[in-house]
């Protein structure tokens, strides 16, 4: 119908301008980066001529310190640890995040913008600063147990850093307002009326929560733990600072790839595993909400 | 009349030429872009620059060789002058990231001190020169930990009192070629059976490490947070500002040695004010200025005389006369390969 | 009816569960703020309130400068991103069929879900490759890019929960697709566009892996300079800094509120 084909055109021409910037300064970038993962590394950084998959192969089967090739689930290991760690991450951001957004948009008009304010403040500050606060506050000698001291809770200092615990935090705590703000945003029109009507049918706090908040939170949801889930995956500032940088997670993997491993086309190939793996699942799910579309 | 109309002319003339020449200096001055490690170049050398040549100088910073080596073989540009640690000048110098700048014909040449002036890592000084040299051992708080201190075993195999409370670099090349001079092995090995005896010791030791992690040492170190750990020696004196109980130790075993070079990019714009900021450089009062501020040795003669108290009295920088001292090698491929591949065991 | 005297706004344990999960997010800026008006210069032993830090932050001419950058970049990557983010949610979640719509949906996410170095390294060739030496521009641009799909999804959440039947009923009303969207859809999508334009800020202002690599020489941040000054801890000069950057955002959007509100008032 003409109808239909002008508004797909439109469509087209909306997404337009955001689709050629990405395409344009993202998508060809990261075709380089995908030819560079089917290249030989050069050993002082950047890549030789043979097109070779052995990079890709490196992620299996890599070879041990006598250069056998062995079947080595290291790297899998290192991935598997750290979609755990993202899907924590995304569980904790959500559990604090979404009552803290149903709060927000609960009250008058003007305290819900100051609260909108104050969430969004802490997050002008600088990220390597704000980390190394964390430092301050929980390592020994710092400011939470010097106060568990003095309150005489505690006798020797509890080594807070240095552990997944602190790692968790520091996700945790840089991730909030990307899952309170998508939240927010989708519970902010909330028809009061529905509320009060449920509770005159006599719902109860949880029935609210549950068959009420939810449904209608669910795009924020959605939105907040995508933008929550897939930094934290490629994340290595707090696995590096609060974690003590004992444990690799596959954000400093790649890192060091580029760096202190000199070789980019292993750092290419993960980069490309861990992207598809991640794409695979975005479209999956935007497949099967176009499906879901047509059924209504 | 005729002499007050020549006077008044030659002193237009005299104006106009005047002038010309000071817009003529402005122009030929121009701008000289630095890229080091931040915190790392000291404002009163670049003040002082400023005010004798005119150049405008501009400094951006990173945070490692790696850093660096990764930016310029990417074709990054519009650096003039770059500071490259020893083991990476070759690498730089390899791919044709710096360009020759014929340091031993520059005036000034002859201030650099005879030993730094034909290294290993760039013989007759092709292509860099001296900014700053240090060493690499440990630090240890004699408050919690008894000596005697003299070995590199405190730090790779502690005593069980510091369990958990040592810190380590976050660089395996820093480790390793700290862990192969205590093993009395020769740095950059590509020996397999070697590496195996580093990986042992490593991961023998990682129970009782707390961090891997070359940031933030000073702090860690001054507030009792590690009891000991591995540091440079301009760092240990300021942890020993900070807290006075850390003692840097010179193990018998012998130290790792770097010196920290001033280089000149391929490609840079402004490469004759590059050359007059390394002239500058390498005269003593200047490098005593920048060591002052840096808290490493000079590699230039004479410029001991200008240092300030704390340099003159620091012990970390009285590096013993026959320390054995290795200073690292760029490392062939190899041996590269095996460091990576001890190192991510180690993380797993 | 509502029963008299139940307010089912009350809600004391949210409330406390709020306040709880406040302190958390302001714990780390106090201890900031405290270290840069501390006279001492080890953290935690507070010798008297000084104003040094705040002095020597403003006299070291390259830390200015980079947090100057810093603003900038932020502040031209956080309208563009927006602005281009709002026609292409549009089109996500209005105009229902186009093709390709899957790619698309890809395409926008992947500045979120490519890891920073290669997007860093890879950026910088192509950047390289094709000539592109801006200086700031380079970073700008490249902040952009990463921005729209911060800026993107908060706006997406909200359009899919807005019905489209507000759209309709004006469409009824003879009125065109413009003013649809100019009277009825903007005025409605405008606090998820904060929201959205926020997470650009903020995002923007953090990043320093991707800038450390395709910043040029005098392009330098703020992020990337202190990155590279931690190797000596925190020092009380950089968290003066923070805080003078944290006092200056704080002002711009306080000052941008009350000017709306001002506005909204007069209407």
């Amino acid at each position: 119908m003409a109808a239909s084909s002008a508004r797909r055109d439109r469509a087209l021409l909306l997404a337009g301008p955001a689709l050629l910037v990405i395409v344009v300064f993202m998508l060809l970038p990261m075709a380089i980066a995908a030819v560079y993962s089917f290249l030989t590394p050069d050993p002082y950084g950047g890549v030789l001529h043979p097109f070779t998959p052995a990079s890709y192969v490196r992620f299996v089967y890599d070879r041990d310190l006598d250069d056998q090739l062995i079947f080595d689930t290291t790297y899998l290991q290192i991935f598997a640890r750290s979609v755990v760690q993202a899907l924590f991450c995304t569980l904790f951001c959500l559990l604090i995040g979404l009552p803290l957004a149903w709060y927000m948009a609960t009250r008058p008009p003007r305290l819900r913008q100051v609260l909108v304010l104050l969430v969004t403040i802490p997050f002008w500050t600088n990220l390597l600063i704000r980390t190394y606060c964390w430092v301050l506050l929980l390592r020994d000698q710092g400011l939470v147990n010097q106060v568990l001291q003095a309150l005489g809770l505690i006798k020797e200092p509890i080594t807070f850093l240095y552990s997944d615990g602190a790692v968790q935090l520091g996700l945790v705590y840089s991730s909030l307002p990307f899952m309170v703000l998508p939240i927010y945003g989708a519970l902010e029109k909330v028809d009061p009326r529905m509320v009060e009507a449920a509770y005159d049918l006599y719902a109860d706090r949880w029935a609210i929560m549950r068959r009420l908040v939810w449904p209608l939170a669910w795009p924020g949801v959605v939105a907040g733990c995508l933008l929550v889930f897939v930094p934290a995956l490629g994340a290595f500032l707090s696995p590096d600072i609060l974690g003590g940088g004992k444990k690799l997670m596959i954000g400093s993997l790649i890192q060091q790839q580029f760096t202190t491993g000199r070789d980019w086309s292993f750092g290419a190939a993960l980069s490309m595993i861990l992207m598809i793996f991640v794409l695979g699942a975005l479209m999956w799910s935007a497949w099967r909400r176009t499906r879901i579309g047509v059924a209504t | 009349m005729q002499r007050r109309l020549t006077r008044s002319c030659f002193t237009a003339v005299a104006a106009v030429l005047a002038l010309t020449c000071a817009s003529g200096i402005a122009r030929a001055a121009g701008d000289l872009f630095i890229y080091n490690w931040t915190d790392y170049t000291a404002p009163d050398v670049i003040k002082k620059f400023e005010t004798e040549t005119g150049v405008k100088v501009t400094l951006d910073t990173y945070d490692s060789n790696e850093t660096l080596l990764a930016k310029l073989k990417s074709g990054s540009t519009g650096y003039d002058i770059v500071v490259v640690s020893s083991d990476f000048v070759p690498i730089f110098a390899k791919e044709g990231l710096i360009q020759k700048i014929d340091a031993s014909k520059l005036p000034g040449f002859d201030n650099i001190e005879a030993r730094w002036r034909n290294p290993s890592w760039d013989p007759d000084r092709t292509y860099s020169v001296p900014y700053d040299w240090g060493v690499t051992s440990f630090t240890v708080n004699t408050k919690e930990v008894k000596g005697p201190y003299d070995s590199l075993k405190m730090l790779f195999d502690p005593p069980p009192e510091a369990k958990g409370k040592v810190g380590m670099f976050g660089s395996p090349s820093e480790v390793m070629s700290l862990a192969e001079v205590y093993l009395g092995m020769t740095p950059c090995q590509t020996d397999t059976a070697n590496m195996k005896k580093v990986s042992d010791l490593l991961e023998a030791q990682a129970p009782s490490v707390k961090v891997y992690n070359s940031d933030g040492i000073i702090d860690r170190q001054g507030s009792g947070e590690t009891w000991i750990h591995e540091a440079w020696n301009g760092d240990a004196a300021r942890t020993r500002a900070v807290n006075p109980d850390v003692k840097f130790v010179f193990p018998k075993e012998g130290v790792v040695g770097w010196m920290d070079n001033m280089a000149v990019p391929t490609g840079a714009k402004d490469p004759d004010n590059a050359k007059l900021f390394i002239e500058f450089m390498m005269k003593p009062e200047n490098s005593a200025l920048s060591s002052n501020f840096t808290h490493y040795a000079s590699a230039v003669t004479g410029a001991a005389a200008h240092y300030d108290t704390a340099m003159k009295d620091a012990p970390e920088l009285k590096v013993p006369d026959n320390i054995k001292m290795a200073f690292t090698p760029s490392c062939p491929e190899a041996a590269t390969k095996l460091m990576d591949r001890v190192w991510t065991k180690l993380k797993k | 009816m509502s029963q008299k005297g139940f307010d089912w706004r009350r809600m004391p344990e949210y409330r406390l569960f709020s306040m709880l999960a406040l302190v958390f997010l302001y714990a780390p800026l106090v201890v900031l703020i405290v270290y840069a008006f501390n006279a001492n210069r080890v953290a935690l032993i507070w010798s008297g309130f000084s104003v040094k830090w705040f002095v020597k932050a403003f006299g070291n001419e390259d830390l200015r400068r980079a947090a100057w950058n810093s603003i900038v970049v932020a502040a031209v990557a956080t309208p563009v991103s927006t602005l281009v983010s709002v026609p292409a949610a549009l089109a996500f979640e209005r105009g229902r069929f186009f093709p390709g719509r899957a790619a698309g949906e890809a395409l926008i996410a992947m500045p979120l879900v490519a890891p920073e170095i290669v997007t860093a390294i890879a950026t910088l060739i192509f950047f390289e490759a094709i000539g592109l030496r801006a200086g700031l521009g380079n970073v700008i641009i490249a902040h952009t890019v990463f921005c729209i799909p911060f800026a993107l999804l908060p706006i997406r959440a909200r359009l899919r929960e807005m019905p489209v039947d507000i759209e309709d009923a004006a469409r009824d009303l003879y009125a065109d697709a413009w003013a649809v969207f100019r009277r009825v859809t903007l005025p409605l999508l405008m606090p998820a566009i904060v929201a959205g334009a926020t997470l650009a800020f903020v995002v923007s202002l953090d990043d320093f892996l991707i800038t450390l690599m395709v910043a040029q020489a005098g392009a330098t941040t703020l992020p990337v300079y202190l990155y590279s000054m931690l190797r000596l801890g925190v020092t009380p000069e950089a968290n003066a800094a923070a805080t003078i950057l944290l006092l200056v955002s704080i002002t711009a959007v306080v000052l941008s509120y009350l000017l709306a509100n001002r506005r909204r008032v007069k209407a």
